[in-house]
Parts: structure tokens; C-alpha cells; sequence
């Protein structure tokens, strides 16, 4: 055992054990360590928020831009835009970000509104064609698989998919009772989310343990030097 | 027994779980791992693409997801690097470019390459999956500096790389949101760039459809996968290294559930008699 001298991974190991220990009770150690990182937690992401989103995207650019400068030297001017290089123009989202800050005046609140609109409208196109051409048609064009493929194994397969897809998909179909042919069905399909959730949840055990397993990893080998 | 059971106070189970971690951490018993297809799919899809090619590699996770993310990183750089290829680097999650950097820079300087020419870390860009979409007009207008704060278009590695289509493979390795379902949703399927990914555990089984639709060519899932993808390179890091815990702390809980489950159908048969 050679317990390490660099003071952070002692504080580190020190704050690990703090938290550790709530799990015999509530204490004051676990206490303090907890508002310790929401303290630390909300300055160091405002701080980095700051550097990584205000500085380099919107800060930096304008202050070149009022220089007649931008990302391309061989371009001048103030609104001299291109792709990539938004120069005087970004001085627009930088308008609509701190019309989000509206919200903190009742009598002006609704100027925020115009930012909102402009996220989500964005963001909703993104997404929805993201979605329609990543998943929607790719997914649907997978699942039209052949029952028989030549092989048993295979095609065996294809028919548990096949059944546990229309089975699991009718369980969801609420515009009937699920009696006769569609409760059995239904049933069915029960039996395959019951699997897929076992999996779900035996995948985050193991995410929750692997969490456990980095813990102690940096305890007993980065504090304590055991190799 | 049903009696101890049922009153059984919740931290001699917690006690039990934390040696059952950490004993093998400090004895490792070196239990058999077995490498699934799609790990040997994520190796076979990066051994595909030819030998010095330029490959895009998005680390999407902050600190959190060191014990997951980092040895799948590491053992995919290092294959990357063995072909020589040069790997871009982008990160989308704001706590992630600093450890990141720290990662890539280790695996390249293990593997002797310069930075700058055989990798670069363009950092974190704001804007999920709008920096996606802008990345496909353009690699630099969407980061038009690297980590470093260097003008990415004068890079040399940069020099040949326009947009989506100089990359033949995307590996992405992320934690969460913004992650794999993003890169599938907005770089796989509009520009068709083939893709690799690597996930959390507890996200894995939401990329399955992906993989048997051929959207990823290959998954690691978590601390197991990244610790067959080692086995498979003949490495042996922290995921392997922490396998024999992982697999102690299973049979635990699925003994807990069994024994739970048992304790309830003797209360209610009791019950009911």
C-alpha cells in the first residue's frame, strides 16, 4: 500500500467516504458533502458555461466582428457573414438570449416568449426528421424481416420477433377490450415487455455497480497505491 | 427464515454488496469472459475501414461515466491508432472536454502520435443536435477552434477533412443526452455515415433495435462490453479488471430477488391459509 500525496485525490477519497457513509444513516459528514457538490456543482457549471458557450460562440466572434474580423482573415467586414462565420449577425441569438432573462420581470415576461418560440421551433424540425428518417422509416423497413430464411435457427428466431413485435404493439391498442383472440394476444405481449424489462433492469444493475466499481477502483488505487 | 428475512435490516445487504465489490478488486478471480458478436461486430467494423483513414470519434459524457466510457475509449483509440488513423475528436456534453483530452491525450502519447496531425480534440461545441446537422455543412464552420483555442482549419489533420463524407466510420462513445440515439437520428440516417457506438449499460438495450436494423454496426454496453472489447484487443484495463466484482454483485442481487420473491409468495400462501 502507498497512499498517494496529491492533496486533491485525498479530498476526493475523503468527500468519496463522506457519501459512502450515508448508506448506515444520515449524518453530518454525508450532510456536508452533499452541499458541498450542489455548491461547487451549480459555480463550476455556471463558470463553464460561461467559457464553453458565452465566450467562444458568441463574445469572441462579436468582439472580432467589430474589428471587421472573422474566422475567414480573407474576409473583412462587419457583417461580412458565411457559413460558420456569423460575425455582426449573431448579435441577433445573442438579442433572444437575453430576452430569456425577460422571465424575472412580470411586466415584460412575454418577451421571452420570442426566444422560446425560436428553440423549439428549431429544435422540434430537428427532431422530427431526425426522427421520421433515423428511427421511424429505419426501424419499420427492419421489421419487415422474412419468416423463413432457409435455416431453422434463423428463421426461428425471425417468428419470436415477428410475434413479439405485433403481440407487444397490440398490447398497446386500447380501442378494444382486450378479450378472445386480442386479449390473448395482448397477454402475450405482456411476456415480452416482462423480457425486455428484466434486461432493462439487469442493464442498469450492472451501470449502478459499474459506478460502485469506479468508486472503489479510485479509493484503492489512486489513494491508497494498490495495484 | 421468512421472519429474518422480511426484518432483516437493509444495511447488512448493503454491507454484503460493498464487499462482494470490493474484495475482488483487492483478489481478483478471474472469471471467465466471454466476447459477444456485437463487440466482435464494433472490432470488425473499426478493423474494416483502411489503414490511415481519417475517422470522426464523438466522446459524449462528463466525469460520471469514467468507469463505462473511459476504457472503451481508450481500447478503441489505441485500435484506431495501431491502423494508423487519424482520429477527430468532438465532445457534446459541456463536462466532458477537459477528461476527454486528458484520455486522448494518454492513448496518444503511449502510441507516439502528434497532435494536431494524427488527432485533434475540436472540445465541446453548444447546440446538441443543431452542432450534428451544422457538423454535416461543414466540420470546421461548427467548430471553428479546437480545445486548444487553434484555428482548426489550419490544422493539418483538418486539411482533408470537409464534412461528413471525408470520415468512412463515426465511433461514438457517449453517457446520455446527447448520445447515440442523436448520432443515429441525425448523422446515420440523413447522411448515411456508417457508425459504431459504445453506451452506458443502462442506456444499451434502448440501441439494440439500431443494431439489428444495421444502423450500428456494432455496441459495447457498459463496463461488460468495454471489458470484452479489451479481451478481444489482448488488453487488460480497468473493465476487465472489474468484471469479477461485476459479476459477484449480479449473482447477489438475482439471489435477493429470488429470496424477496420467496419470502412474498410465503406471506400471501400464509395469508391465505
Amino acid at each position: 500500500m502507498n497512499p498517494t500525496h496529491d492533496l486533491s485525490i485525498w479530498i476526493g477519497a475523503l468527500l468519496t467516504l463522506c457519501v459512502l457513509s450515508f448508506l448506515y444513516r444520515d449524518n453530518p459528514f454525508y450532510k456536508f458533502a452533499e452541499h458541498l457538490f450542489v455548491g461547487v456543482s451549480a459555480g463550476y457549471y455556471i463558470v463553464l458555461n460561461f467559457w464553453t458557450v458565452i465566450v467562444p460562440n458568441l463574445w469572441d466572434p462579436l468582439s472580432r466582428s467589430f474589428a471587421g474580423q472573422g474566422v475567414n482573415a480573407a474576409r473583412t467586414g462587419m457583417f461580412a457573414a458565411e457559413l460558420g462565420d456569423y460575425r455582426g449577425w449573431l448579435v441577433i441569438p445573442g438579442l433572444l438570449g437575453v430576452l430569456l432573462f425577460s422571465r424575472f420581470f412580470a411586466r415584460v415576461s412575454w418577451l421571452s416568449r420570442w426566444s422560446l418560440a425560436v428553440i423549439i421551433g428549431v429544435y422540434a424540425g430537428i427532431k422530427t426528421t431526425g426522427f421520421a428518417q433515423g428511427d421511424f422509416v429505419a426501424q419499420v423497413q427492419s421489421s419487415l424481416v422474412p419468416l423463413w430464411t432457409g435455416q431453422v435457427a434463423s428463421s426461428l428466431n425471425a417468428l419470436i420477433f415477428t410475434v413479439g413485435l405485433i403481440t407487444s404493439l397490440l398490447f398497446f391498442f386500447y380501442s378494444r377490450e382486450h378479450k378472445g383472440a386480442l386479449g390473448a394476444a395482448s397477454r402475450l405481449g405482456i411476456f415480452f415487455l416482462m423480457v425486455s424489462f428484466g434486461a432493462g433492469y439487469g442493464y442498469t444493475v450492472m451501470s449502478r455497480v459499474s459506478l460502485l466499481i469506479g468508486r472503489f477502483q479510485f479509493l484503492l488505487h489512486d489513494w491508497l497505491g494498490m495495484r | 427464515m421468512t421472519k429474518f428475512l422480511e426484518t432483516l435490516d437493509r444495511r447488512w445487504i448493503f454491507l454484503a454488496m460493498g464487499l462482494l465489490v470490493l474484495l475482488p478488486l483487492m483478489f481478483p478471480l478471474s472469471l471467465p469472459l466471454t466476447v459477444s458478436p456485437r463487440v466482435r461486430a464494433f472490432e470488425a467494423a473499426i478493423a474494416r475501414i483502411p489503414d490511415g483513414s481519417t475517422v470522426l470519434m464523438s466522446c459524449d459524457y462528463d466525469p460520471a461515466g469514467i468507469p463505462e466510457m473511459v476504457p472503451m475509449t481508450q481500447t478503441a483509440l489505441r485500435q484506431l491508432f495501431d491502423k494508423n488513423c487519424k482520429v477527430v475528436v468532438t465532445c457534446l456534453w459541456n463536462g466532458g472536454p477537459g477528461l476527454v483530452d486528458n484520455v486522448v491525450r494518454g492513448v496518444a502519447a503511449e502510441k507516439h502520435k502528434q497532435d494536431g496531425v494524427d488527432f485533434v480534440n475540436l472540445g465541446f461545441k453548444e447546440g446538441r443536435e443543431a452542432v450534428m446537422v451544422l457538423m454535416g455543412q461543414g466540420i470546421a464552420n461548427a467548430f471553428p477552434r479546437d480545445y486548444q483555442g487553434r484555428e482548426s482549419r489550419s490544422l493539418p489533420i483538418m486539411l482533408h477533412v470537409r464534412d461528413y463524407s471525408s470520415f468512412p466510420l463515426l465511433v461514438n462513445i457517449s453517457a446520455g443526452y446527447p448520445g447515440v440515439k442523436e448520432w443515429v437520428q441525425q448523422v446515420q440516417g440523413r447522411f448515411h455515415l456508417p457508425m459504431v457506438a459504445g453506451c452506458t449499460a443502462v442506456s444499451a438495450p434502448e440501441f439494440y433495435p439500431y443494431l439489428q436494423s444495421g444502423q450500428l454496426l456494432g455496441l459495447l454496453g457498459g463496463m461488460a462490453g468495454a471489458a470484452e472489447y479489451e479481451k478481444l484487443r489482448n488488453e487488460k484495463g480497468s473493465a476487465t479488471r472489474g468484471m469479477d466484482a461485476q459479476s459477484l454483485a449480479h449473482v447477489f442481487v438475482a439471489i435477493c430477488i429470488l429470496l424477496g420473491n420467496w419470502v412474498q409468495w410465503r406471506k400471501r400462501r400464509e395469508g391465505g391459509s
